[in-house]
């Protein structure tokens, strides 16, 4: 496919791909009333996640694009996931001081809440 | 049997004209056609006008804060004054100079030239970016018209989002603006790099700077996303209370350090990675030889680009960042110096034994190799751990970056320009006065720059208007040194203008170089080529025994 040669996807594909996001929000909605536990982020994250790839290749185009355009988009996510990959580095070790020599790392169990100033 | 088959009328084959008519001609003389143009060689001419007023802008406030530090006391601007002023510096010269410099003005003009290509493959984005990055940078000179911003160019949490009573959302919101335009820009030259090339130019046959321009493209695609995120949602605690990183909302400030470095380092990469490119044309050039390892040198672009989203956290070793994630932003801030130094390498193997001509380019090429590795070295200072507690936020830091992103990339723009202003207007510039700039600016950069490195390492801590009397002697060498930069820079804004009217006229290969930009003729006409060059051979056959002289210089 280029620019001056857009795919012709078929309306009703569009009208499909929205009911499809309506229900799956509808689900997300209802899951939400319901105590799930820790599986509610995971139910809410993997709706989402149905959503957003639903609209990545149907409505902004990507299954019908060349495979050149896949790499990026695949790039954009690797780069999102390296995002929040290191920088969780950051934020799930917070505390961890290392051993003197030959120890592993320990971590410490009560880390100090920082002091902050008070707003003037 | 001729004499059998029917006459066929014989074919009146137009005449080519005697001299195709300049993008300079061709297209209108108004400024209406200037401003409504979508060739890329005028949208380039734009953004050098741009940025040269940037850059003005961006240096007046040097200015100050050098006149200031030359005494110990605060004594020439307050310390709310002098806040400003270095945000303004720093704002202007990252957003509104050093990133569009070498890709939106030489890039610009050159990258569809390099290609074979009539223009880029989104000429009306093109222009579309120019207004968005003007649009921005009038945003940002609003905020400082109407009182400026004090954050610095950082834009810290929560200072920036809570405590200041400064402009930050003007400020950020032209910023967040000049982020679309460098977007736009990367992802035309991304495309027109796949779609556009002539034929035979195929993927290793690219020029080098075609390779680095690349690289910067797809930084300036995927980072500056995260940077206009991250901007929104500074915009939004500020205007809407919304706690996102200011703590006493529930918020955590080290996570706009996170963001905003995840953007801000790369685009380190994205100031230094088309100087490299330039360089590297250069070298070879007035080497008068073929690149050494050039398939080394162009994966390094991308290697920088790659390894450059993976070392952020090194900017905030001292942040409150956890020990562990250091350490591995430690290792991975070593790592990109590998293809750094291939880099270099590289460019002194092609040196050796070559035939050297010490044109204005190549001093500023060699200015560029010189000034980098000493920048790219105290780096690798700043990326050990503990010794980076010793030094953050002191001078050490200003002057390494100060050796990356003027010693190397002002360096790499001016040799660029130089190098394709022939190409860009036709005429030639007076050479001896382009050698004694060269030489000013690499004298003057070196006195303003080295002794902070000293002062830095011996505790002089950055951003303070007034300082303890014992680092006055640096202070003063910097401040000296800055004057003799800012001559060295206004000596090529001078002599440029006035070749403009009075320089020799160019041929069309005034360097007998070997790029596709110097098959036509100078200036180009406005589709670049007469017909589409066809590529046979690779890259940068230059040979040091054949070659005679150059055509200038």
């Amino acid at each position: 496919m280029t620019v001056l040669n857009p795919p012709i996807v078929p309306r009703k594909i569009y009208g499909l791909i929205w009911v499809v996001l309506l229900l799956l929000l509808l689900l997300n909605w209802g899951l939400a009333q319901l105590n799930l536990g820790p599986f509610n982020l995971v139910a809410t994250l993997a709706i989402a996640f149905i959503q957003m790839m639903l609209m990545l290749l149907y409505l902004m185009h990507v299954r019908y694009n060349t495979p050149l355009t896949w790499v990026f988009v695949a790039a954009g996510f690797i780069w999102l996931v390296v995002m929040i990959n290191l920088s969780l580095s950051d934020y799930l070790t917070r505390g961890a001081v290392a051993g003197r020599f030959g120890k592993s790392w320990i971590h410490e169990t009560s880390v100090p809440p920082p002091v902050y100033l008070p707003k003037p | 049997m001729n004499a059998t088959l029917p006459q066929t009328e014989t074919l009146e084959i137009p005449k080519p004209p005697k001299r195709l008519l300049t993008y300079f001609e061709d297209g209108g003389r108004t400024v209406g056609s200037w401003l409504l143009t979508t060739d890329h060689k005028r949208i380039g001419i734009l953004y050098l006008y741009s940025i040269v007023a940037f850059f003005t802008i961006g240096a007046i406030a040097a200015a100050i804060m050098r006149l200031e530090l030359i005494t110990p006391a605060g004594d020439l601007v307050t310390s709310d004054t002098y806040n400003k002023l270095f945000t303004i510096h720093g704002t202007v010269m990252v957003w509104f100079f050093l990133i569009p410099s070498i890709p939106s003005v030489l890039g610009n003009f050159v990258v569809p030239l390099m290609l074979g290509a009539r223009d880029l493959a989104f000429p009306r984005l093109n222009l579309l970016s120019w207004y968005l990055f003007n649009l921005g940078g009038l945003l940002a000179l609003y905020a400082i018209a109407i009182g400026g911003v004090d954050t610095g160019w950082t834009f810290y949490t929560p200072y920036s989002s809570t405590f200041t009573n400064t402009h930050v959302v003007t400020m950020v919101a032209g910023v967040f603006m000049a982020g679309f335009s460098s977007i736009l820009t990367g992802l035309n030259f991304i495309v027109t790099t796949h779609k556009m090339r002539a034929p035979g130019l195929t993927w290793f046959r690219l020029p080098l700077f075609l390779w680095s321009n690349y690289a910067t493209s797809v930084i300036l695609v995927m980072a500056t996303p995260v940077l206009a995120m991250t901007l929104v949602l500074l915009s939004i605690e500020r205007i809407w209370g919304v706690g996102v990183f200011d703590p006493q909302l529930g918020g955590d400030p080290v996570l706009f350090q996170h963001l905003f470095w995840f953007y801000s380092h790369p685009a380190v990469y994205i100031m230094i990675l088309p100087g490299m490119g330039v360089v590297s044309e250069l070298v070879t050039c007035f080497a008068r030889k073929p690149i050494f390892g050039y398939h080394f040198v162009a994966f390094a672009s991308m290697a920088i680009a790659l390894i450059g989203f993976f070392v952020w956290g090194h900017h905030m070793f001292t942040s409150g960042a956890s020990v562990y994630s250091g350490l591995v932003f430690s290792i991975t801030s070593y790592l990109v110096a590998v293809p750094s130094a291939i880099k270099v390498f590289n460019w002194t193997m092609t040196l050796h034994r070559g035939r050297i001509f010490l044109n204005t380019p190549m001093l500023y090429a060699l200015g560029f190799i010189g000034l980098f590795t000493v920048g790219g070295l105290t780096g690798l200072f700043l990326a050990a751990l503990a010794l980076d507690v010793h030094v953050t936020d002191t001078y050490f830091v200003v002057a390494h970056f100060h050796y990356i992103m003027v010693g190397g990339m002002v360096t790499g723009f001016l040799g660029g320009l130089h190098y394709w202003w022939p190409k860009i207007t036709g005429r030639l510039y007076p050479e001896s006065l382009g050698r004694l700039a060269a030489l000013i600016i690499f004298i003057g950069f070196n006195l303003t720059f080295f002794p902070q490195y000293v002062m830095g390492y011996l505790g002089m801590v950055r951003r303070y208007h007034a300082y303890a009397p014992e680092f006055q002697i640096y202070h003063v060498m910097s401040s000296a040194g800055a004057s003799i930069l800012g001559v060295g820079y206004l000596l090529p804004l001078i002599y440029l203008i006035w070749s403009l009217k009075h320089g020799k006229k160019a041929p069309a290969n005034p360097w007998n170089a070997t790029g596709l930009e110097w098959q036509t003729p100078s200036p180009p006409p406005k589709h670049n080529f007469a017909q589409t060059p066809i590529v046979t051979r690779p890259p940068y056959q230059y040979s040091a025994e054949t070659e005679e002289h150059m055509v200038y210089g």
